[in-house]
């Protein structure tokens, strides 16, 4: 089944491409039209899952416990099909609105390698080659966030740098413990020996590793802080980027992680993801408060909504789980969606400072509209994707019990619906401050509003047709929650 | 670095390390070697004159580019990938045949080694990648 | 043999954590190489010495607990790679960052922090 590699080799042959053509003009055709190609694949992937089960696919013909596998459930399946509609719009964000003396080709170079690496970890069933697509993803992040060479940039280049080096390391300890107690590293196989461990505590090492070093990469309470500090210093297409993407990778391999094979000890365990969560969500939501810079209220955004996640992987319930991957999938657009819309404020009026602008709802109210949709969507208005999203954790979150995590959500979600209403308020509504008045605004061509339209369009798609996306989560968190199935599949290449 | 001797001895021994690192790619399937240690050999030999004069004339006298020697390498691994879809069951699976070779048992060749070769192409673009990106432009006296 | 490695381990990373702390880029990238190291150590650790057998099936020895494991082995040579990619390109960022700032100091990269 090759195709179940198709996701890493495209991105890989779109690279190697962009290394022999290398000028710009080639540059805007080969993005989005290999994102294109990404999606599609993607979505014939997501077809070929619901006809025929989990997709296995033995990397060199080497069979599974041995080899290195790759497997595409429901939960990488949805992930792949959402993080490759952002690469669409992003793709097409940045021929717009990264400056003219941007270095283009290599630009979309590192922009196809971080794809490879997030396809990678999205598909692959063992743990090593986890942490080699991990590798991948972030050397190619590390290079997009200095592209610039400018000062701030190389600031928040060393700051990103140091935490998710020590990260990696973290990991590649947790893997090395793991391997010295069950001496394998594909994720099944792991499944299959943990279940059965007696001594399962042991893991509590290894899994402690492994959590701190995917909580450095999905950015959750203690440590957080190189996202706000790098976030906001490359330009706004990188950041809309790294935004959809990078700390769901993190959130991805948590859930994986956590509901597979780390199922040990689950009271210490679930206390413990509860805890972060509600910190997260509100640290996050308050520091966002408390700025006047959109991607600095977007950056601090982020961590709030990591919370959420982290809170439907604690809980642990069907539902909850389900409202977790409904969570992740619609933060991506969404956030994705928001960042883009704070770029093109920040090129209608010459800053992203809140104080600086105003006056833009009079002036262009499509971008307005653009706007309050991922906007609403984040706060969790009804009819939009971020609703139904909350809801389902919410319900999971009284259904199970856990009453104070589900206040705090709640409240959390005002924190929110505040900074939302502050930017609207102050870059929409408000006049144009009077000292500011000198700036002239630029007017913006039709193509400059498709990305956000795209995103805009599948946030309120995500809201309307939210039953089906709701059966297909609750289809991945089964597979999660039954992880039987998942291991028949790789291990022994059948269904039980 | 001004040494004469260096400088001399660079002309020899670049072209003793070149064919030492080949050596040590073509062994690399069944005994200690291969693409990675190879490759870092060979960059080695050219980054061997950009030690005994100057880093800049290495740049300007090289022929092809780091990223031509790893456009190269990835085109080399991504051929690898395909035969093991249409000649065996699975991606990235090896395929080996024989070479006929007079006086010996003939050469075997196959994607693995294809692969290898393309990370040696690689590792030469990376190491020299590394060199020019870490030079530091001070003229030591 | 492997209890001196273990205790190489646990030295450097206390090396590794005290060099993190120190104020000067240069010494933090030190420490990371250290860390870098020691987690090398302790991957290659994990299936345990085996002294003076090689890690390729030659066909001669039957015995598989004479064999060391491989897969460590390997998988601490794709580490070394990729620390090494990391280490070099960590350099090359402190270069640029020295050439722009002439500053080698932590303490100065608040100024994408004080902005409101």
């Amino acid at each position: 089944m090759t195709i179940v590699a198709m996701p890493i080799l495209i991105p890989f042959a779109l690279a190697i491409s962009l290394l022999v053509f290398r000028t710009p003009k080639t540059c805007r055709w080969v993005g989005p039209l290999g994102s294109l190609a990404i999606f599609v694949v993607s979505l014939a992937l997501f077809f070929r899952l619901k006809t025929s089960g989990i997709l296995t696919l033995n990397v060199g013909g080497w069979e599974a416990p041995f080899g290195i596998v790759l497997v595409v459930d429901y939960l990488s399946a949805l992930m792949l099909m959402v993080s490759s509609l952002i690469l669409i719009a992003v793709s097409l964000f940045s021929i717009r609105f990264l400056p003219d003396d941007f270095p283009l080709p290599r630009f979309y170079f590192f922009f196809f390698t971080l794809t490879m690496g997030m396809n990678g970890a999205f598909t692959t069933g063992d743990v090593f080659n986890l942490y080699v697509w991990f590798e991948v993803m972030l050397i190619s992040s590390f290079v997009l966030i200095t592209m610039g060479k400018k000062k701030e940039q190389l600031e928040g280049g060393i700051k990103y740098l140091a935490l998710n080096l020590l990260g990696s390391l973290l990991f590649l300890a947790g893997l090395g413990l793991l391997y010295g107690k069950t001496g394998t590293l594909n994720m099944a196989h792991l499944a299959e020996i943990l279940k059965n461990d007696g001594q399962a505590l042991l893991m509590n090492t290894s899994s402690i590793l492994f959590f701190v070093a995917f909580g450095i990469k999905a950015a959750v309470f203690p440590l957080f802080f190189w996202l706000p500090s790098s976030y906001h210093t490359p330009n706004i297409a990188i950041t809309s980027l790294f935004a959809g993407l990078l700390t769901k990778v993190g959130v991805y391999t948590l859930i994986r992680f956590f509901t597979l094979f780390f199922v040990h000890d689950q009271q210490f365990w679930h206390n413990l993801l509860l805890i972060v969560a509600g910190l997260t969500m509100v640290t996050g939501g308050m520091a966002a408060a408390s700025y006047y810079e959109t991607r600095r209220i977007l950056s601090y955004h982020i961590i709030s909504q990591i919370g959420y996640m982290i809170m439907g992987l604690g809980i642990f319930t069907p539902l909850a789980i389900a409202g977790a991957v409904f969570f992740t999938l619609h933060n991506m657009i969404a956030k994705t969606g928001a960042f883009i819309a704070s770029g093109m404020i920040a090129k209608t009026k010459g800053s992203f400072h809140l104080k600086e602008v105003g006056g833009l709802y009079k002036q262009n109210p499509l971008l307005a509209v653009l706007f309050i949709v991922p906007a609403f969507a984040l706060a969790g208005v009804p009819p939009l994707s971020g609703f139904f999203a909350k809801f389902m954790l919410i319900k999971a979150g009284i259904e199970s019990g856990s009453y104070i995590i589900t206040t705090v959500a709640l409240l959390t979600s005002l924190l929110t619906l505040y900074s939302m209403i502050k930017i609207w308020n102050e870059a929409f509504l408000k006049k144009q401050p009077e000292n500011h008045e000198n700036q002239e605004s630029i007017k913006l061509n039709w193509a400059d509003y498709v990305p956000l339209a795209i995103l805009a369009t599948a946030s309120v798609l995500m809201g309307i047709f939210a039953a089906t996306v709701f059966t297909y989560t609750m289809e991945a968190a089964n597979q999660l929650i039954e992880p039987a199935i998942y291991i028949d599949m790789v291990l022994r290449n059948r269904t039980p | 670095m001004n040494s004469v001797i260096l400088q001399i001895a660079s002309k020899y021994v670049r072209w003793l390390l070149v064919i030492f690192s080949v050596i040590i790619l073509i062994r690399g399937h069944n005994y200690p070697g291969g693409g990675f240690i190879g490759g870092l050999l060979a960059g080695l030999s050219l980054a061997y004159k950009g030690f005994a004069f100057t880093p800049e004339l290495l740049k300007k006298e090289i022929k092809i580019k780091p990223e031509g020697y790893m456009g190269i390498g990835l085109i080399l691994i991504f051929i690898s990938i395909w035969p093991g879809v249409f000649l065996k069951t699975a991606i990235m699976q090896g395929v080996w045949f024989t070479i006929p070779f007079p006086f010996t048992e003939g050469f075997k060749f196959g994607t693995p080694f294809l692969f290898d070769i393309g990370v040696f192409f690689t590792v030469i673009g990376v190491t020299l990648l590394f060199l020019f990106s870490l030079s530091y432009e001070k003229i030591w006296k | 043999m492997e209890v001196v490695l273990a205790i190489l381990v646990g030295i450097l990373y206390t090396a590794g954590v005290y060099m993190l702390l120190r104020r000067s880029i240069l010494k933090f990238i030190i420490g990371i190489i250290f860390m870098g190291n020691a987690t090398n150590l302790l991957v290659f650790l994990s299936a345990g010495l085996i002294h003076g057998s090689p890690a390729f099936v030659d066909g001669t020895t039957t015995n598989s607990a004479q064999l060391a494991d491989p897969l460590p082995q390997a998988l601490v040579l794709t580490a070394i790679v990729i620390g090494l990619g990391m280490v070099v390109f960590i350099l090359a960022l402190k270069y640029k960052f020295f050439e722009v700032t002439g500053t080698d100091d932590l303490d100065q990269l608040k100024q994408t922090d004080s902005q409101k």
